[in-house]
Parts: C-alpha cells; structure tokens; sequence
C-alpha cells in the first residue's frame, strides 16, 4: 500500500527534522494524535467495502505500529542528544580555585601544650594549674629557696609587692598539689611563666610544662626512662636523652636533659651546633626539704621532677628560629599551624 | 668564670689536651662556654736575633735587616720600626706566617719594599696581642725587644705566654666555692683522679709571723651583715711592681696590675675566691675597724674618686672616726695603698650577699668583690685567702707578716674552729635514689677524692664535708656528686618499675578550654598569644574614664618598661596591637582571637593573691563586618547550649551605633562592636575593626555539659514568609520577640530579607521573616493549613498592634 509507506516516509523525515523533544512529539502528533494521519485513515474505514474492512483495519495498525516504533526510536535519540547537549552546557572549568571556608588555627604553643599533655597523659599524669600570680612562699621559699639563695638571681623576677610576683616557674604548681593531694603523684602543670629578661632568645612571658612524680621507690632511673619516651613521641622514634649534672634549688641531685639533634640525627649541625645534642629541659630528684614543705615524708617517698619551655619545645620542632614570632601574631604565621 | 690552663696547671698534674678537659668539666657539671686560645691568629712567629741594620738604599724611613732566625736560617726583613739594633732578640713573622692586626688575622709573605725583598716581619706586642703584664714591653710603639738570653729559632708563643687556654666556665649558683681557680682545680683533680683527698699539695698557704705590738681591733656592729672579719697587721710593706708571673695571670683573667700589695689582693680573689681589701695603716685613724651601716647622707669617696651619699641600708668600714671602704664592694680613697705605704691591714670578710647587692645596686657601683659577695662567701674562705695573702707577701718580699691576726667579736682566737658536718647515711641509700648499684669503693673514693672524709661502717658510713662546701646537706647531695663523678652515663633507664598505676588526662575545665578554641578556630579565628602586661596608656586610648573599673591593674615594681609596666585588665588593647601590626606588615585582612587571664585585685596594693580571671577577646578587620563577628559569638553560645541575648551597649572604645552588649540571662558577659572611628585612626587603621570581649568564666558555669537527645517530631515542620512594613527605628529583635511570644507553635523566626523603597513610606522598610511552625510534641496530628492560617493572622495582629507593623 503506497500511501502507507508514504506516510511512513513522512512521518521518518518529520521524527528526523525535530529539533528537540517538543518538535519531535509535535511531530508524533501529526501522525499518531487525536487529529492525526492514522486517525485519518480509520475515519476512512466506513468508506471501505465490508470485506475489506478486516485487512484495511489491520494495515492501519500496522502502519500504527510501525509509526510507533519509529517516534519511540526517535525519543530515545532525541533524550540521550538533550543530555549531551546538557552537560556539555553545564561544564565548569575544573581547575578554577575552589570554594573554601578558612578555618582557624590554634597558637603553637597550644599545639605543643596539647601534644605534651597527651604523651603524659598517656603515662597517667594529671593536669594541674596554679596561679600566675603567686606569693614568695610557693614560688620561692617552698621549693627551698629562702630569702638569701642565690638561685634567686637565676630567675629575674617581676615583683608585684614584697609579697606577690609573677611565677618564674610552673614548680610553684608542686606544692599547691602536694598540699592537697598524698602520692602517688604524677602531675602536670602547664602554663604561663614570667622573667624579667627580654633579648633575641629570651622574652619576659613564655609557657612551662612542669612534671612531677611522687611515689615510692622512684630512682633517676626512672627519670630518663619516662624523658626517653617523651623524646621519642614529641622529636624522633631514635631520640635519645643524656643526662649531664646541672642546678635547680628544688631537686637534688639536679640535671640538663640532651635529646639527640633530631634535624641531624645526632650527627652534628647548624642546630645543634655541632655537638649533636640539643638541650631541652632541666630535671632532678625531688629535694627532700620541698617535700618536707608539703607534709610528705622524704623517707617514705622519692620523686622526680622535670620542667621544660614550651616555646622552647615548639621552635625545635617547627623550626621557629626566633621567639619574638610567638607574640607577635602575625596571620601569616599563625595560619602555617593548622591542624 | 675565667681559669687559665697554665694556672690550673700548678696545682694539677694535667696530661690531657685542654679539649679534653672541657669535655672532663662538662661530664661533672661544669659547662666550658668558651675556650680560647691565646696564640689564636698568631702562627709561624719566631725569635730571631738582629745580625746587622742597613740603610735601605731608596727609602730614608726603612731599614734592612738581617736576622739569625736559628734553624729557619737567616732572613732578610725590611722595617720602618725605628727601635731596631743589631744583637736585638725580636719576633720575626716568617713567610706564611700570621699575626693580630686590628682585631682579625693578618697573613704574612715575602714580598718587596722599595725593590728589596723581605722575607716576613718584626712584630709588636700588639700584633702578638699582649700587653706589658705578659712582657715587658709589649705595649711600646714599635718593635718587641725580646730577653736576649732568648734561644732563636724558638715559637714566640710559649716565650711571650701566649701558648695558653682560657676556660670561660659557668658555674651554677649552688657552687660559690668554684668561682676561683682553685675551686676548678679542686674539680680538676678529684674528675682526673689527681688526688685521692682533695688537697692540692702546691696550694700554700704558709708563712712565718712576726712578733709584733701592733692592735688593731675590729668591732662588728651587725653580726648578720658580716658575720665573720678576719684582719691582718704586715709591716715592712715595700710597695713595688708584681713579678711577671702574677702580672700575667691577672692579665689572663682580665684584670690590671696596681702595684705589689693591690696585686696580691686581686689575685687572692681570682684564685681562692675572696675578696681581700688592703688599707694603709697609718690611715686608719684610731687604730681600730668598726663594720657598721651608714647614717642617712653619710659620704664616702671610693678609689675610683667617686663620691656616693649613703642610706642605713648600706654597710661600712670604718676606722676610729670615718669610713674608709663601702663594705663588700670597694675601699675608700682615704686609706688606699700608696707608693709610700710601709705599714698594711689586710681585711678578709664574710659579708651578707643581699646586704652587698643592694648596696651595689643601689649606688651603681659593681666591682669584681661585689659580684664575687653576691654569689655567696663560704667561712673558711677569709681564713684561706686571708693565709695565702699573707704567704705571698712573704714569697714576694714585699712585706713581713706579723703575729697579729684577728677574728672580729672573737676574744680567743684559739677557740676558734669552723664547725664541720658530717653526714650519716647508707650505701644503699645512695643507690636507691640514683637507681644503680654504685661500688662501694667507688663511692668512697670519689667523696675523698672531693675532699670528704669517709668512715665506712658495714652498709653505711658517714662522710665529713669539706669546708668548702656549705652546700653539701644531705645524702641526695652525696648521691648527686657520686654520679657527676662516675658518670650519668651509668644510669639506665627504666619506666618507673614501683610506681603506682595512675589515671591521666585533662580535667573538665581543661577540655571545656580546648574545646571553646576549637570552636573559634572552627569558625576562622587564629589563636594570639599575648604578654600578660601592658601599659597604663593603654587605658587611655580606650578613652576609658578615670573612674573605669579597668583602670583598678596591678602594677609591676620592675617592670622591662612602661609599655609593659601593669598586668591586664582587659585584653582588648593587645589584640589591638596585633591587628596594628598586621595590617602595618600589609596583611589586609584577619581574625585573632585570645583566651588568657585578666588579674583582678581585690585591694590595691595586694593583700592577697588576686583574681584571675578568664576572658576571651575576638578581632576580625579587613574582611567580614559586625555579623560575621557576631556570629562567631553566637558560634560559641551553640557550642555551649548557652542562650545569648544582644542589646544595643555603649562603650567609650566602640562606635556607639555598631556595639552591642552580651547577655546570658540578666549577666553582662561581654561586648562586641566596631572599634571606635577615632581610636581606629589614632592607630592608622583604614578598614573597619570588629572587636568582642567574652567573660569566659562569667560564662562557664552555664556551659551545657553533656548532650541530652530529645525525640525527633513525628509530623514535618511547616514553614510561612512573613514580611511586614514597620518603621525604621524597630529592631530584627524586637519583632521576633513579638512573633515568638505570639504563638507558642512558632519553633522559630529567621529574618532573611529587609527591603527599603520610597512606595514604602518615608521612615519604613519591609522586615521579611521565615516562620517555622511545629506540632506539640504529643499532638495526634500534624498542622492543618487552616491552623497555621489562624496562627499566622494571630502574629500579624501581634505585630500591628505591639510595633505598628502592616503586612506587606
């Protein structure tokens, strides 16, 4: 039947003409709508002979088919087209910068304040804070240090009356414990500490870590055992600690603490100055007068104690060459510490 | 600590380099801070003997020498020193050689002056870098004529005492005993087992006394400023120059030679470490020494001819009738050592160490005594230095010791001893502390060799200290120098094997600290830190009145400087600092923020500690306005479960129109704001600052501790816009207190537009807001739309009637 594959012709020209999903129904309107060619065809049917009704019907719905085949293949081209056509549109320039929200960062000091406390806390010290504002009694005379010592010249100190100063050390921290709480003790005490010292590696306030152990039968020994582990989990799993005489009113017998360079391994360099070690913090035995201060029998129990500079601690391990940068707060500084 | 090699020397048998011996003092505690050596920069440099002086042939000024240089041969060398003759014994710089010249190194070479060759150079004292007190004649202008029973040939170095090592040794505070060279030469020999009992056999201290009539009684007014005054009567006092060796060695600690009697003073003090005075007899009038403290405005003239007027802080000597030193620190004019001097009362004494420091400090006058007193002198010390002094008078011919030696407020000087300790302990004791077995033997030998005397006694013994060292009070001070001697290199670490299992950690505070950091971190804020002080002229700035309960600081007695002379009150005006710093080093934009103590004091000046006080100050400039930094404050609110309330504030420092106040409840917790326009171009900053202060321990008790779930609702929210024209001067939150008080279902009012346009109205702007309803928890079901209608009208009327606003 001619006329059929005429339609079908057409009807193939139309689908393929469309521009878009709305051309392309229009199209299939034309043909198989309400108003349609092949609606067309069937209103034809009574003009059709009886007997030829039955094969006239079904040419229409082939051709109907047919015609449906035809648009539904079209619809599928014309979707998967509109899609390309789509994310083509939609392509963004992936190397344009992205879209940030600019977090914080917390001060170094903090940083390394926060990672001394874990290691210790690790070890199962407790944190303890004193005031920054202290009296001579817990500052100096307590950690056996009288009115006459001379290791009060050791410490310039910011004196606010004849009777209150700014701590020089966070070992004021000891006794206020020691007062309160009977070993065993493993305590630290972080916090800010005042000397009245300022030049290119000293400045008038910085942080301490103070550490202190009180129990029976602590030995030096065990002192570099625990100073060993610090050295390790804050420097280098090779760092090594050495212990050479040193001292502090408030321990006896008194040490500088070494921790092997870790920028040369120990080897020698600009850092350690060649010697290979660096000194980090000062330790000793608990004195037997600070711990008779404090009501603790210094026959019963022995102790330790350690105390280092945070700062101290954070330019070695970041590389800070000059102390001055820690209070100056400049954001481009302070960003380089994100967490 | 200045200690010369060759000094340590006399008394130490050394065989080891002078490296190895700073490494030696390092091990027992005594850290060399720097060795120098004196021959540095000075090499290749040898005797020669002048053979003949020429004319040069083309130059009037210079002269041709040659010169028996021994087994470097004979040289020829060119000079324009004039001082030069044949059989001159000189320094003769060879070819390749160097010298000092102007504080570097100078090399020399062969080369040709005016066409004659000269093989090196004569050298000065200068050049060798000595002065007259190593050599006679160094310090001429000209050549260095050397003894001429000098072998040629020889290095200059040992001939000129150049040949030497400095030690600069820091010596911690607890050991006054080894500020002086027999203090380090004690050390030596017990670290190098020179000794077996501390005593130093060259060390002399003897001398033959004299029968003499002479009294010169010292009176002691103030036993606790000077406890102990030892005098001493010379006569036959002939005042002449020091013998080079001594010369020298004050030379090589720094100091310069005066004459005889002064010299031994200032070398008792470099090597015993006691300061001595010596005054000329016939000048002490009355024949007697009072130590006593000055009369207000009392004067004295000291030697260095400067005048000071004195208070009753500072203690005196004096003679019968006027003071004749400033005690501790340095003589008096009136009685020093002369030419002419023939008679010497020598004084060795204790004085209090603060006693001499505030004297010093307070007249500004410092000496190498003062410092020496202020480091502490231990009692055997005066009778030390006062028996060497004597002993050198008598070495050196240059007086007679007499019979007449007294001890102030001592009448019999017989029954005078300096009380020994002795300590009794154990072995195991020591051992117990340092956590290692120290041999026995070992223990005993390093105490002797320290100069203790040890009786052992089975498991114990008790070890006698040495006069010299007051500081040794205990067993742990025996265990302390057992290990410096035998070498921390001993101990082996353990983890504390007999402790107890303790639980570690922060505590709540500490956290709660960290986790209000993170916080403002979390919402772009670095963290600042700060110095606890500032300046009182901060509080100006902050145009704060004079009545401000800010003003009420806490002021450092010695502060650096004024700038940081009082303890903060507020920290407001050093995060200010901070963003001027920045924004001067061009960083255009930024957010800081601290958290540290103000200092509160209860009274003024402190009767007790003060209140430390946590507070947290915020600065955003550059980027962001009020609203960024407000909702960094409202951040901290929803970390803590806090309801904070803002309400239009005044402060003196914030632009009255962009300053709010901080409410938690009816409690002020703080301020947040524009930084005032004038204070902000006093300090030259051009874009907007935002600054917040936050009471964080005002704020800390209200902290929500631990999450509490509550039931998800069981039908969705319902959400309305809303947008009512209302004047201008009625505020976002009055108009959500409205809403909110309105309509119990009201979960929520979010401001999310405010529109401004002349069809408005003159004075009105358009509030939008985005309502969201929710069903009571136990409602059966969810909210019809004809509710909310009813609840949406109830909130209109609200509006109208309460701030006459109109739906738009």
């Amino acid at each position: 039947m001619d006329e059929n594959d005429k339609i079908v012709e057409e009807a193939e020209a139309a689908a393929s003409q469309a521009e878009d999903s709305k051309s392309l129904y229009e199209a299939k309107l034309q043909f198989l709508g309400r108003e349609g060619k092949v609606t067309a065809l069937m209103k034809r049917m009574k003009e059709i002979a009886q007997e030829l009704r039955p094969a006239f019907g079904k040419q229409v719905n082939a051709l109907r088919a047919k015609l449906e085949a035809l648009f539904s293949e079209h619809e599928t081209r014309m979707k998967e087209l509109e899609l390309q056509k789509k994310l083509s549109a939609e392509q963004v320039d992936v190397t344009m910068p992205g879209r940030r929200h600019r977090a914080g960062t917390l001060h170094p000091v903090t940083r390394v304040k926060n990672e001394l406390i874990d290691i210790f806390a690790g070890m199962g010290f407790e944190v303890f804070e004193g005031p920054e504002i202290e009296n001579d009694y817990y500052n100096f005379t307590a950690l056996n240090t009288p009115a006459d010592h001379p290791a009060r010249d050791m410490q310039d100190t910011f004196y606010l009356t004849d009777e209150f100063l700014l701590r020089t050390q966070t070992s004021a921290g000891q006794i206020r414990l020691m007062e309160k709480k009977k070993p065993p003790i493993k305590m630290l005490s972080p916090g800010r500490v005042f000397r009245s010292d300022d030049d290119a590696t000293h400045s008038p306030m910085f942080h301490q870590m103070e550490g202190l152990v009180v129990d029976r039968g602590i030995t030096l020994c065990d002192l570099q055992g625990m100073l060993d582990k610090f050295a390790k989990s804050m420097f280098s799993e090779t760092s090594k600690t050495r212990l050479r005489p040193s001292y502090f009113p408030f321990t006896e017998p008194s040490v500088e603490v070494d921790v092997s360079c870790h920028a040369c391994g120990g080897k020698g360099c600009s850092l350690c100055k060649g010697t290979g070690w660096i000194e980090v913090l000062g330790a000793g035995m608990v004195n037997r007068h600070v711990l008779e201060n404090c009501g603790v029998d210094p026959d019963e129990y022995t102790g330790f104690a350690f105390g280092m500079g945070i700062e101290r601690i954070a330019m070695l391990k970041y590389g800070i060459n000059n102390i001055k940068l820690l209070t100056e707060n400049d954001v481009r500084f302070l960003e380089q510490f994100k967490e | 600590m200045k200690v010369p090699f060759s000094w340590l020397k006399e008394y130490v048998d050394i065989d080891i380099s002078a490296e190895e011996l700073q490494e030696k003092l390092f091990s027992c505690g005594f850290e060399v801070e720097e060795l120098l050596y004196l021959g540095e920069g000075v090499d290749k440099v040898v005797v020669g003997r002048i053979l003949s002086c020429d004319k040069h042939p083309d130059a009037d000024r210079l002269t041709v020498c040659r010169v028996d240089c021994g087994s470097y041969g004979e040289k020829q060398i060119v000079t324009a020193a004039t001082n030069v003759f044949a059989g001159a014994v000189v320094p003769v710089a060879l070819d390749g050689s160097t010298v000092r010249h102007e504080g570097g190194v100078q090399k020399i070479k062969t080369g040709k002056l005016r066409g004659v060759t000269s093989e090196g150079m004569f050298c000065s004292g200068e050049e060798l870098g000595i002065n007259d007190d190593f050599y006679e004649g160094a310090e001429f202008n000209g050549i260095l004529i050397l003894d001429e029973n000098t072998n040629t040939g020889c290095d200059i170095k040992p001939v000129v005492g150049i040949d030497d090592y400095i030690f600069d040794i820091a010596v911690t505070a607890n050991r006054p005993d080894c500020q002086s060279v027999l203090g380090i030469a004690r050390e030596v020999a017990a670290v190098l087992k020179k000794t077996a009992d501390g005593k130093l056999p060259a060390f002399r201290t003897d001398y033959t006394a004299e029968r003499t009539d002479v009294r010169i009684p010292v009176e002691v007014r103030d036993t606790k400023l000077c406890p102990l005054y030892v005098g001493s009567y010379v006569k036959d006092v002939r005042i002449g120059t020091s013998p080079r060796w001594l010369r020298r060695r004050l030379a090589l600690c720094g100091m310069r030679s005066v004459n005889n009697v002064v010299d031994i003073t200032n070398y008792v003090l470099l090597e015993v470490g006691q300061p001595m005075h010596a005054f000329d007899r016939k000048f002490l009038h009355g024949d007697k020494i009072v130590v006593r403290c000055a009369e207000e405005g009392e004067k004295i003239t000291t030697l260095d001819e400067k005048e000071f007027s004195l208070h009753p802080d500072n203690l005196l000597i004096c003679d019968g009738e006027r003071p004749v030193a400033l005690a501790g620190v340095m003589g008096g004019l009136n009685s020093e050592i002369k030419d002419d001097t023939t008679e010497v009362f020598f004084e060795a004494a204790c004085f209090a160490r603060d006693s001499v420091r505030k004297t010093s400090r307070a007249l500004g006058q410092r000496s190498d005594s003062s410092a020496r007193f202020e480091k502490g002198v231990y009692e055997i010390f005066p009778h030390m230095g006062m028996t060497r002094a004597l002993h050198l008078m008598q070495q050196l011919g240059c007086g007679t010791p007499t019979t007449y030696t007294t001890i102030a407020n001592c009448p019999d000087l017989s029954a005078y001893t300096i009380p020994s300790k002795t300590i009794d302990t154990t072995y195991e004791k020591i051992d117990a502390l340092l956590g290692i077995e120290v041999p026995k033997e070992e223990v005993n030998g390093i105490l002797r060799r320290l100069g203790f005397s040890v009786t052992e006694k089975g498991e114990a013994f008790s070890a006698t200290v040495p006069l010299w060292r007051e500081d040794i009070d205990g067993f742990p001070d025996l265990a302390e120098e057992v290990i410096r001697m035998y070498g921390y290199e001993h101990i082996s670490p353990t983890f504390l094997k007999n402790a107890t299992v303790t639980m570690g950690g922060l505590t709540p505070a500490q956290e709660t600290e960290l986790k209000f950091k993170r916080t403002l971190a979390g919402e772009g804020f670095m963290e600042a830190c700060n110095y606890s002080f500032y300046s009182l002229k901060d509080y100006d700035l902050l145009r704060l009145p004079a009545d401000a309960p800010e003003r009420r600081t806490i002021a450092i007695l010695n502060p650096i400087s004024e700038d940081l002379g009082v303890m903060r009150t507020i920290l407001l005006p050093s995060m200010l600092q901070n963003v001027v710093r920045n924004v001067r080093r061009g960083n255009e934009s930024g957010r800081l923020f601290e958290l540290a103590n103000v200092y509160l004091a209860e009274e003024l000046p402190l009767k007790e500690l003060p209140e430390e006080r946590k507070k947290a100050v915020l600065a955003l400039w550059g980027e962001g306005d009020f609203f960024d930094l407000k909702g960094a404050v409202e951040a901290i609110g929803a970390a803590f479960g806090l309801k904070l309330a803002f309400a239009r504030t005044e402060k003196p420092f914030l632009h009255p129109g962009v300053s709010a106040k901080v409410l938690l409840g009816e409690r002020e917790v703080g301020f947040l704001g524009e930084l005032h326009p004038e204070i902000a171009e006093e300090l030259a900053l051009e874009k907007k600052v935002y600054v917040a202060e936050l009471d964080y321990d005002g704020m800390k008790k209200k902290f929500k501790g631990d999450i509490s779930y509550h039931n998800l609702p069981k039908f969705p929210d319902v959400e309305r816009d809303l947008a009512v024209v209302v004047d201008e001067k009625v505020t976002c939150g009055e108009m959500t207190e409205c809403i909110l008080r309105a309509c119990k279902a009201v979960k929520g009012a979010e401001l999310f537009d405010v529109y401004r346009d002349r069809r408005l109205g003159e004075g009105k702007k358009s509030m939008a807001f985005r309502l969201t309803f929710a069903a009571d928890e136990n409602a059966e079901k969810g909210l019809s739309p004809e509710t909310v209608d009813g609840y949406f009208k109830k909130i209109v009327g609200s509006l109208n009637h309460t701030l006459g606003g109109e739906l738009r």
